[in-house]
């Protein structure tokens, strides 16, 4: 098991490379540091003090010896200050992740669970008009961009109900007044894809022999799905789940910044609109990170859930 | 390098453009078509009732799409699109209007309106529905444009990394695991940051983006078509590698080329929306339905309030992307009834 981890985690290396050259192509070669320079001084800089920032961050040496340079600093996670505010990345990223995961944590076991029953249930009625008017609604759940839920949730049930807050954020006690909106939101965008999928996994496994088996010893329709499928189900369905991981930790980028919640998300929204390069190019990093970290992980849950799997 | 701008910016050149892309898609269909597998799935779609429906809706988006792309001469500017022609005679307003009101919205003298406008006019007195129309060509482009990138490369390097496989796969693989491990919005946001806004770039980012997905589909539908016998035949017959891609890998593997390209399209067009909403997208000024909602939002909360701008531009985008999911899924159906 030790071994394995070992090799994956160096198997990654060379993608981690791939992605650090991306950014830094994106970031070093595609913009000249001129350009970079008049970017964050503003335009009204004098031709000195312009060369003096190009020089004080090694901008001026060859490329090469820049890209040992990016690909250290991001390696020992040592950002760099933001070009807007001038804030230290890592704190800047430290503190976006505790709202994030307090709209995407519940957000997603809910959505998990949700989807879960919603694709069984299909499975149960499965090719039944039902069924078919429940995949469509949830085909119609994935045809609304994200902002539309969250617009008319603000206008309705926000600014004319006054049933919840439309925007904020706070650590206390009654913070769940804010968190309800987002969560739900969060959800409805969520479900319809992920019980499309599972329902997609169910029925494949529904085809399999020990079904049949199951239901020929006399076990009940509903049961053999609920404890038969569905087991057998869960081992495809690991992939699906671990790799929503990054999204939870980066958050959700329209739902945080149009409800004010101070998270990953909201930072990067905001930076998107400044032309904060820096802070861009670090999520594109630590979402790699965190992706490949999720695929370990989901080697790992694979051999646990399946004995048949060995990890060598 | 000016006259050569002034060509590529001429309404003549564009029109020729559009024209041509739309006709090398009906001409791929077409011959697609002629293949024993594509001919079962035509007849088994001809039986599919939500299928055809979505595939009329979709062709309806099309044509609206190819009327605003299309233009003509005359014209204030010199050149007018076929839908400016079409809808000329709708008078302009000074503001707001409701849908079907005869006077300006929240006027104290009730000023008198123009004429009446079915889904009303926004803050500048223009026409939502024509407004609403004329954004389909920008889902129209942003959508040709990007599957003109990402379909050819996907397809093509699915195809090598699974014919030719060993170094060949190992070079394809790595680029995609290394696209793939970085979650897709950030991409796309650091390549339009770089970029700079704008339709072109838009598509590039995208492109850039999608063709991961179809290339592993297509990487694995290949590898199992080369373990087929006609494979192996076509090889001890001693064709070359060119002629055994083309004549016989790529019309097996096609189908899935068009389902992605229609499911593909839907996600291009809602990344569109919220893109521009993002504010990485279209460049100010042309009219999106991103950028139609965005405006909504402080819409939304004036009083009195404005929704009919918001939910024309919601309609349309959803129905677009319903009908083109419900396309590809009939279409999955149809090239493969075992598993749907």
């Amino acid at each position: 098991m030790f071994n394995y981890i070992v090799r994956r985690l160096l198997y990654s290396v060379p993608i981690l490379i791939g992605v650090i050259a991306l950014t830094f192509t994106l970031d070093n070669v595609m913009m000249t540091p001129d350009a970079k320079a008049s970017r964050v001084l503003g335009p009204k800089a004098s031709g000195t003090a312009r060369v003096e920032w190009i020089h004080n961050r090694g901008l001026d040496r060859p490329i090469p010896v820049q890209f040992v340079r990016y690909v250290k600093d991001l390696v020992t996670f040592n950002f760099g200050t933001t070009w807007v505010t001038g804030r230290e990345l890592r704190e800047v990223f430290l503190e976006g992740i505790g709202p994030s995961l307090f709209i995407t944590v519940p957000g997603f076991f809910a959505a998990l669970l949700a989807s879960l029953g919603l694709a069984l249930f299909q499975v149960f009625v499965r090719s039944s008009p039902l069924d078919r008017l429940l995949t469509l609604g949830s085909v119609a759940l994935m045809s609304v961009p994200t902002m539309v839920y969250v617009i008319f949730a603000q206008a309705v049930l926000a600014l004319n109900l006054r049933y919840f807050p439309a925007y904020g954020f706070a650590y206390e006690p009654g913070m769940i007044r804010f968190l309800a909106l987002p969560v739900v939101i969060f959800i409805l965008i969520n479900v319809g894809y992920d019980a499309r999928l599972y329902r997609a996994i169910f029925l494949e496994e529904v085809g399999h022999d020990y079904v049949r088996t199951a239901h020929a010893k006399g076990v009940g329709s509903s049961r053999v799905l609920a404890v038969h499928v569905f087991k057998n189900g869960l081992i495809a369905l690991i992939t699906l789940v671990v790799a929503h991981l990054p999204k939870l930790v980066l958050g959700s980028l329209l739902i945080e910044s149009l409800f004010g919640i101070p998270g990953l998300g909201s930072v990067l929204v905001q930076a998107i609109q400044t032309g904060d390069q820096p802070v861009v190019m670090v999520s594109v990093f630590l979402g790699s990170v965190l992706y490949l970290l999720s695929l370990i992980v989901t080697d790992i849950c694979y051999a646990l859930a399946d004995p048949r799997i060995r990890l060598s | 390098m000016e006259s050569l701008a002034r060509f590529w910016g001429h309404w003549l050149t564009q029109d020729l453009l559009g024209l041509g892309a739309i006709a090398l898609v009906f001409v791929l269909l077409w011959r697609g078509a002629r293949n024993e597998r594509w001919r079962r799935a035509v007849q088994r779609m001809k039986g599919d009732r939500v299928g055809l429906i979505a595939l009329f809706v979709v062709l309806i988006y099309l044509v609206c799409g190819a009327l605003e792309l299309l233009r003509i001469p005359g014209g204030p500017a010199g050149a007018q699109s076929i839908l400016d022609l079409i809808t000329a005679g709708i008078p302009a307003e000074k503001s707001y209007s409701a849908p079907m009101a005869d006077e300006l919205l929240g006027s104290v003298r009730h000023e008198k309106l123009n004429g009446r406008h079915l889904l009303g006019t926004d803050v500048l007195g223009k026409d939502v529905l024509v407004q609403t129309l004329k954004a389909c060509r920008t889902a129209l482009v942003i959508g040709g444009l990007t599957s003109a990138i990402y379909v050819p490369l996907g397809a093509l390097l699915g195809i090598l990394a699974g014919y030719f496989r060993r170094r060949v796969d190992d070079v394809v693989q790595y680029l995609y695991s290394t696209l793939a491990s970085i979650p897709e919005v950030l991409l796309l946001v650091a390549i339009l940051m770089v970029l700079g806004k704008g339709l072109g770039s838009m598509s590039i980012a995208l492109g850039v983006t999608g063709w991961v997905t179809l290339c592993r589909l297509i990487r694995g539908e290949t590898m199992r078509q080369s373990e087929r016998p006609y494979v192996a035949a076509a090889r001890a017959l001693g064709q070359t590698h060119w002629k055994i891609i083309t004549r016989h890998l790529l019309p097996n593997v096609m189908h899935l080329v068009l389902i992605s390209f229609v499911l593909g399209f839907s996600g291009i067009v809602l990344a569109e929306a919220i893109l521009s909403y993002l504010g990485v997208g279209a460049p100010v000024g042309t009219a999106s339905w991103g950028a139609m909602i965005d405006s909504g939002r402080t819409e939304l909360a004036r009083d009195p309030l404005v929704w009919w701008n918001i939910s024309a531009a919601t309609g349309a985008l959803f129905i677009l992307v319903l009908s083109l999911n419900v396309l590809g899924d009939s279409l999955r159906r149809a090239f493969d009834p075992k598993h749907a």
